[in-house]
């Protein structure tokens, strides 16, 4: 007899393996690092105008990394759990004698893993970088690694947004509006306007709950505490929220 | 080894099942029947933990399906109506992940897949995708996914659905092969399975039982045989409500 311990990690491990089998069995995986590896690329070295700053760090790269996140992860996540409702596989999953928290981490892992794959690709950039001058490698360690934190705290809303229907698109539409506002709450033009509207302290107070305003920090190299709360709990609330929604389906919702 | 207690569950206004009870012993296999909307994927979906219960219980193997949901779905084995597979996947591939979910070791695995793509009769098709599989094809896949892990309990939602009648056949063989060691439920619209499959039916109406026989005695009920006894038996309610 499994212990719920064991129940949750053999849920995990089988949702992690059949999730990535799924990505890389339809061409979505490749698709998606292609197009992500493309516009990041166009954004880094194009828009930035990399080689005009005539500095040997990734500043112009990570600066895009919330703004393309925001779009790119709630698209790797969007058909975690509404494809198991739209097929009816949510049946399989609902009937296997695993913890449903198992389930909800190892499909998001999955995912991550996939993020994490896509992030790695970049690598080549950061060793390009170092040919073109010295540079701050530890403070590009921390901000990959900030990075890809970030990018599964995306990846979480895709995910909890995904249990509350069985249109994918649906889902990718309402995670990306999730994520605008949870990016956009940091922009100093959004801020700025909730300072005027309601004073510094409501302006300081929305930033706070923004994914820029905690990635800014990483940015500069600086590996922050705070930051690594924020984001992991902002995780743990997703996939609390995530199991939720999913375990409601055994009430009858559909 | 199937215990249901007053099984209860409504969606809104609509009670899909009123108060189901009923107990099921190792070796026999139980024909659920009743017209759409009767309540039998309701129930189906409430003893494989799919649905909770509004009320009442279901007894698996001593397990409690509401406070020990866990233990008692290790116990089952379901197949739910329309057989929903990943169609990305192949059988191989599906079965594995099926034998990981139920916590298998990995030579448990080896085994216990080989032996449910045996019992299936899939070897033929089990490295091509579930997409290019015929209906057929796929509730066996479906069948076997259920076996995976050798519970002492199948639930099967329409297993001959879409099949052909060889297929039918060898579905029929199967669960002749597995009743003496499993209680099995069969939920199906096909009377004519009943007799072959079935050592006793059970007819719901609106979530409850509204006959419990051996398929003989309730064939011998209506001079028509099995399916007037089950239009009898409908229009009998109808008739009431």
């Amino acid at each position: 007899m499994m212990s719920q311990w064991q129940g949750t990690l053999t849920g995990l491990r089988a949702a992690w393996r059949r999730e990535i089998s799924a990505y890389f069995a339809t061409p979505l995986a490749y698709v998606f690092v292609a197009i992500f590896l493309l516009v990041l690329g166009v954004f880094t070295w194009d828009l930035s105008r990399f080689f005009d700053t005539g500095a040997a760090d990734l500043g112009p790269f990570f600066y895009w990394h919330p703004w393309l996140f925001m779009m790119f992860m709630p698209a790797l996540a969007m058909r975690l759990w509404s494809e198991e409702t739209s097929q009816g596989t949510a049946e399989l999953l609902l009937a296997l004698p695993v913890s449903l928290p198992g389930l909800v981490i190892g499909k998001l892992l999955a995912a991550w893993t996939v993020a994490a794959l896509a992030l790695a690709l970049t690598v080549p950039w950061w060793i390009a970088v170092n040919i073109l001058g010295p540079a701050d490698n530890a403070a590009i360690a921390v901000t990959y690694m900030m990075s890809l934190i970030m990018a599964g705290a995306y990846l979480a809303i895709g995910a909890a947004v995904s249990a509350l229907t069985r249109s994918a698109v649906l889902a990718f539409v309402i995670g990306v509006l999730v994520a605008f506002i949870l990016t956009a709450a940091g922009w100093p033009l959004v801020s700025g306007a909730v300072a005027d509207l309601l004073g510094p302290s409501a302006g300081d107070a929305i930033a706070q709950f923004s994914f820029l305003t905690h990635f800014e920090t990483a940015q500069r190299g600086v590996l922050e505490l705070r930051g690594l709360i924020f984001f992991f709990g902002f995780i743990a609330l997703c996939v609390a929220l995530n199991t939720l929604f999913v375990s409601h389906r055994r009430g009858g919702a559909q | 080894m199937l215990d249901l207690q007053h099984l209860r569950k409504s969606f809104g206004d609509h009670i899909a099942v009123a108060d189901l009870s009923f107990h099921l012993d190792k070796g026999e296999v139980l024909g659920f029947l009743g017209q759409n909307g009767a309540g039998k994927s309701t129930t189906m979906r409430m003893v494989a933990g799919v649905l909770e219960p509004d009320g009442g219980d279901a007894q698996i193997n001593g397990h409690s399906i509401t406070s020990a949901r866990r233990e008692a779905q290790s116990q089952i084995g379901y197949l739910p109506e329309g057989a929903p597979l990943y169609r990305d996947m192949t059988p191989v591939t599906f079965l594995r992940f099926m034998a990981d979910a139920h916590g298998l070791s990995r030579v448990q695995r080896k085994n216990a897949v080989e032996r449910v793509i045996a019992d299936a009769r899939i070897a033929n098709v089990a490295g091509k995708p579930i997409s290019a599989l015929s209906k057929g094809y796929r509730r066996r896949v479906g069948l076997a996914a259920a076996l995976i892990h050798d519970p002492a309990i199948l639930l099967l939602d329409e297993p001959t659905d879409g099949l052909d009648p060889v297929q039918k056949r060898a579905v029929r063989a199967l669960v002749a092969r597995m009743a003496p060691e499993k209680a099995i439920v069969i939920s199906t619209h096909t009377l004519d399975e009943v007799p072959a499959m079935c050592s006793r039916v059970i007819v719901i109406d609106k979530g409850e039982v509204v006959a419990d026989q051996t398929p003989n005695a309730l064939a011998a009920s209506q001079p028509g045989g099995l399916e007037e006894a089950f239009i009898a038996l409908a229009d009998t309610r109808e008739a009431v409500s």
